[in-house]
């Protein structure tokens, strides 16, 4: 029995000590049990880590709600404004999409095994600077630099000549 | 007077555990063919933009009406005290449960995001007649639930009538919401009606019955000679007769109606003439094997109290019922909208002026079937647990 | 100033003479052309032209385009004072033009895979021919954003709504694809996406499983910009498209319509829909 004792408060000791020490052990930011998470553009996030990492959700379903209802389309939550800054660059030098391991949300949600639903619809990675293939509109002010280089070129295509030639008729 | 007593459904031999098992398989390949929809989205399937409700939904709307007709054979008992009828009353709200959950079941399982059926039950339009039918089903579940309890538990019995009322009201409502989902349609021809609402609850009334005969028939193998009586075979025998004829005045009314309306002609001459697909379905189907077969066998003297002859009627009813619903629904949707009255030849790659095409995909066609299975398994699956199955009725 | 009088005094400097367009700037010596006319007239008469039109080019944008949006700052909602609207004249829409659908599939990253039945169509060209009188017709067909929406009415969970300035849209985070506002639109406007889709336009988010429609390009508006179909129909097209604010009388289509005839499709039905039409 005295063996079987001393066996048993051993084995206790062990898992002690090794229940201790585990924590330590996987804060290791090298340890594959815990996500690794890319660092996002600039030197904090729009609001403290701590509280994103808790009420993102919250903070996404508000914005969601007021900019697609009101048009509110502030930047400060905007899913758009988190992709941008937190686009983790992949193998082919272009940003990665929800699907690799290493995008900044499915890092942390794979680990958490929390489906993530944003991404079935928005677009997991920033886009291009201007998505209107062809025509590049600006707000107002283009047609004047547009006159500008159509003097200087001599050149009888752009936006401006257009314009004039849909307000004399069609001319096919 | 003899009371009645009710039991639960005993001689289950070879053949209910066989039927039970392969209404179990279809589920399971059912399941299946939804997993594969939603994982590949609809493309897999025979729907499309023009086409945007297909099979799944006719069989759903078609099990939804059968599911408020069901319960026809209670409320008569219950609310006009027909005492005849009143040994079937707890069969009948089974029935009617069973019939709405498949039928519900399918509708949910055919959305673009079923994942969203948490949104659907927390977000209401109340403009929508959509949204009232989420709460008619889910209310129509829960008074036909709370139905069968005061009819089982002991010292309730008085309540059955005002439940029943309530019940049979509520169903009235049930089915004129879901006629209304398409008689609101203002955009197309076919649908902008308020005939539909009628016509559903006529429809409901022949369907309901027509799947009481059927399951009464194939569950109680051992004792339905004993509960499907002469008298009350009779009773049905007359019930279906007036139904089916009901259900023909108001086809009738509505397509003679849209025959005398001049804009409408086109739809249906589209429907009752030119389709090969649709006028096929409404005339073989709905007129002849739904109504005009079924019938001559009701009122011939000789078959037609004869259970063999009423259960192959009940089945071309329903199978006529079911090319009627088709030709709604879909039917409905493939004649083109008319946007613009007065051109003649109109094209565009959406196919305005066009009629749409249509060909059912198997895995929509597996998840409609899905539905019927779902129903008879809880039907039979709830007999062999609650005491619903009335003891044949001894005279005294 | 003198910039403009600078360039317009020297040539393309190319061999071969006058015919060329290559675009190239500011030459240092002078072209043949320039014994034929004196370099001073010549130069003035360029740099009139060019005061003329800078004076008169905002005025001609404005008249072509219906007037631009003003961009709205980023915190203000979508003021129910305004209501977008669009005039279509039919009789400036050119047989197998098919522009603004190429347009607006570029702005709005939905593509043509070849399967008209299920592929997303947010706008469409639209051949019309009458057989008794002969006459044709051609128009390109969107959601018509109804003041009184039937998909509004219909949608059962409140995805499909009507903004404050009465754009039609589809909440695609509440929407849970059951199609009954594309059974209840009269114009069959809108698409189920059939599909599971990728890298989509961050500023038009859709994916499998939603119903989604002609957005009156909301994300443009709200930043100034014209809708992607008008803008190009008017720089590369017949110019059939205007834009602008129905509720403000001297906007450029209010004017419009108070002055020509224009038509709602399927105006019987009575929605008071924002896109118009004139000459069909």
């Amino acid at each position: 029995m005295t063996s079987m004792r001393i066996f048993k408060f051993i084995l206790s000791i062990w898992i002690m000590v090794i229940g201790v020490s585990l924590p330590g052990q996987l804060s290791a930011a090298e340890s594959s049990l815990l996500p690794t998470i890319a660092k996002g553009k600039g030197d904090k996030c729009v609001l403290p880590t701590e509280y994103m990492r808790r009420n993102h959700m919250d903070l996404l379903d508000h914005q969601r709600d007021e900019t697609v209802l009101d048009g509110v389309r502030t930047k400060q939550f905007s899913l758009k404004g988190c992709v941008s800054c937190h686009a983790v660059k992949g193998t082919d030098g272009k940003a990665v999409t929800v699907k690799d391991p290493k995008h900044f949300c499915a890092s942390c949600h794979n680990y958490a095994a929390v489906h993530i639903d944003c991404f079935d619809c928005h677009a997991s990675r920033p886009g291009e600077k201007d998505q209107f293939g062809g025509l590049k509109s600006k707000p107002a002010g283009h047609d004047v630099a547009a006159l500008k280089s159509y003097l200087h070129s001599g050149s009888q295509t752009g936006v401006l000549t257009g314009q004039q030639t849909s307000l004399r008729g069609r001319n096919k | 007077m003899a009371r009645t007593t009710y039991k639960v459904l005993k001689g289950r031999g070879f053949t209910f555990w066989s039927i039970m098992t392969l209404h179990a398989l279809v589920i399971l390949i059912g399941l299946g063919a939804t997993y594969y929809m939603e994982h590949n989205g609809h493309i897999v399937t025979g729907m499309n933009n023009r086409i945007v409700w297909g099979m799944p939904h006719v069989f759903a709307i078609f099990l939804i009406i059968a599911a408020s007709g069901a319960l026809n054979v209670a409320s008569i008992s219950s609310v006009f005290n027909k005492l005849a009828y009143k040994s079937f009353a707890r069969l009948s709200g089974l029935l009617a449960l069973a019939l709405l959950v498949g039928g519900l079941a399918v509708l949910v399982l055919d959305l673009g995001r079923p994942d969203r059926l948490i949104v659907a039950m927390t977000k209401y339009n109340f403009k929508s007649i959509f949204a009232w039918n989420i709460y008619l089903y889910i209310g129509f579940m829960v008074i036909v639930a709370g139905y069968l309890f005061v009819q089982m538990s002991r010292g309730t019995e008085h309540l059955t009538k005002p439940m029943g009322i309530v019940a049979f009201a509520w169903r009235l409502i049930l089915t004129t919401g879901t006629g209304s989902i398409f008689g609101f349609l203002v955009a197309r021809d076919f649908y902008d009606t308020a005939i539909m609402a009628p016509l559903f609850i006529a429809t409901s009334f022949l369907f309901g019955l027509a799947f009481t005969i059927l399951v009464l028939s194939f569950t109680c193998f051992t004792i339905r000679n004993q509960l499907m009586t002469r008298e009350v075979m009779q009773k049905f025998r007359d019930l279906l007769i007036i139904f089916i004829v009901v259900v023909l005045y108001f086809t009738a009314v509505h397509h003679l109606n849209n025959i005398y309306i001049t804009q409408h002609h086109g739809v249906e001459k589209f429907l009752l003439l030119d389709s090969p697909v649709y006028s096929t379905l409404f005339w073989g189907g709905q007129i002849i094997l739904g109504s005009i077969l079924p019938l001559l066998i009701l009122t011939n003297k000789s078959l037609g109290s004869n259970r063999s002859a009423m259960t192959l009627a009940s089945i071309m009813i329903l199978i006529g019922g079911l090319a009627q619903i088709y030709v709604i629904v879909i039917g409905g949707q493939a004649y083109p909208l008319e946007i613009f009255p007065g051109w003649d030849e109109i094209s565009s790659s959406y196919g305005d002026g066009q009629i749409a095409n249509y060909m059912p995909s198997l895995p929509e066609i597996l998840l409609g079937v899905t539905g019927i299975s779902l129903a008879m398994f809880i039907t039979g699956f709830v007999l062999t647990i609650l005491p619903f199955l009335p003891e044949p009725i001894s005279d005294e | 100033m003198s910039d403009f009088i600078k360039g317009s005094g020297d040539g393309c400097g190319k061999e071969g003479g006058c015919g060329c367009s290559s675009g190239s700037a500011v030459n240092s010596h002078t072209d043949h052309r320039e014994t034929d006319m004196p370099q001073t007239r010549r130069g003035f008469m360029k740099a009139a032209t060019a005061l003329a039109m800078i004076t008169i080019a905002p005025g001609i944008t404005l008249f072509a385009t219906g007037g631009p949006a003003k961009a709205r700052p980023l915190d203000e909602a979508a003021s129910p004072k305004i209501r977008w609207g669009m005039l279509i004249d039919a009789s400036k829409c050119d047989d197998g033009c098919t522009k603004c659908v190429s347009a607006c599939s570029k702005e709005n990253g939905w593509k043509d895979n070849g399967r008209p039945d299920t592929d997303a169509q947010w706008i469409r060209a639209v051949t019309l021919k009458n057989r008794k009188t002969g006459a044709t017709a051609t128009l390109p067909l969107m959601c018509q954003h109804c003041e009184e929406p039937p998909c509004v009415d219909v949608c059962p969970t409140g995805a499909s709504f009507k903004r404050a300035d009465g754009i039609v849209l589809v909440n695609k985070h509440t929407c849970i694809g059951c199609r009954y506002c594309m059974m209840a639109c009269p114009y069959g406007a809108r698409s189920f996406i059939h599909e599971p889709l990728e890298d989509q336009k961050d500023h038009a988010p859709r994916g499998k499983g939603t119903v989604e429609s002609c957005t009156l390009c909301v994300h443009r508006i709200d930043e100034g910009r014209l809708p992607a179909c008008v803008e190009t129909c008017n720089a590369e097209a017949g110019g059939a498209l205007m834009f602008g604010d129905l509720n403000d009388p001297n906007s450029e289509i209010s004017k419009r319509i108070a002055t020509y005839a224009s038509i709602e499709l399927r105006s019987g039905l009575q929605l008071n829909t924002g896109v118009r039409y004139q000459n069909i």
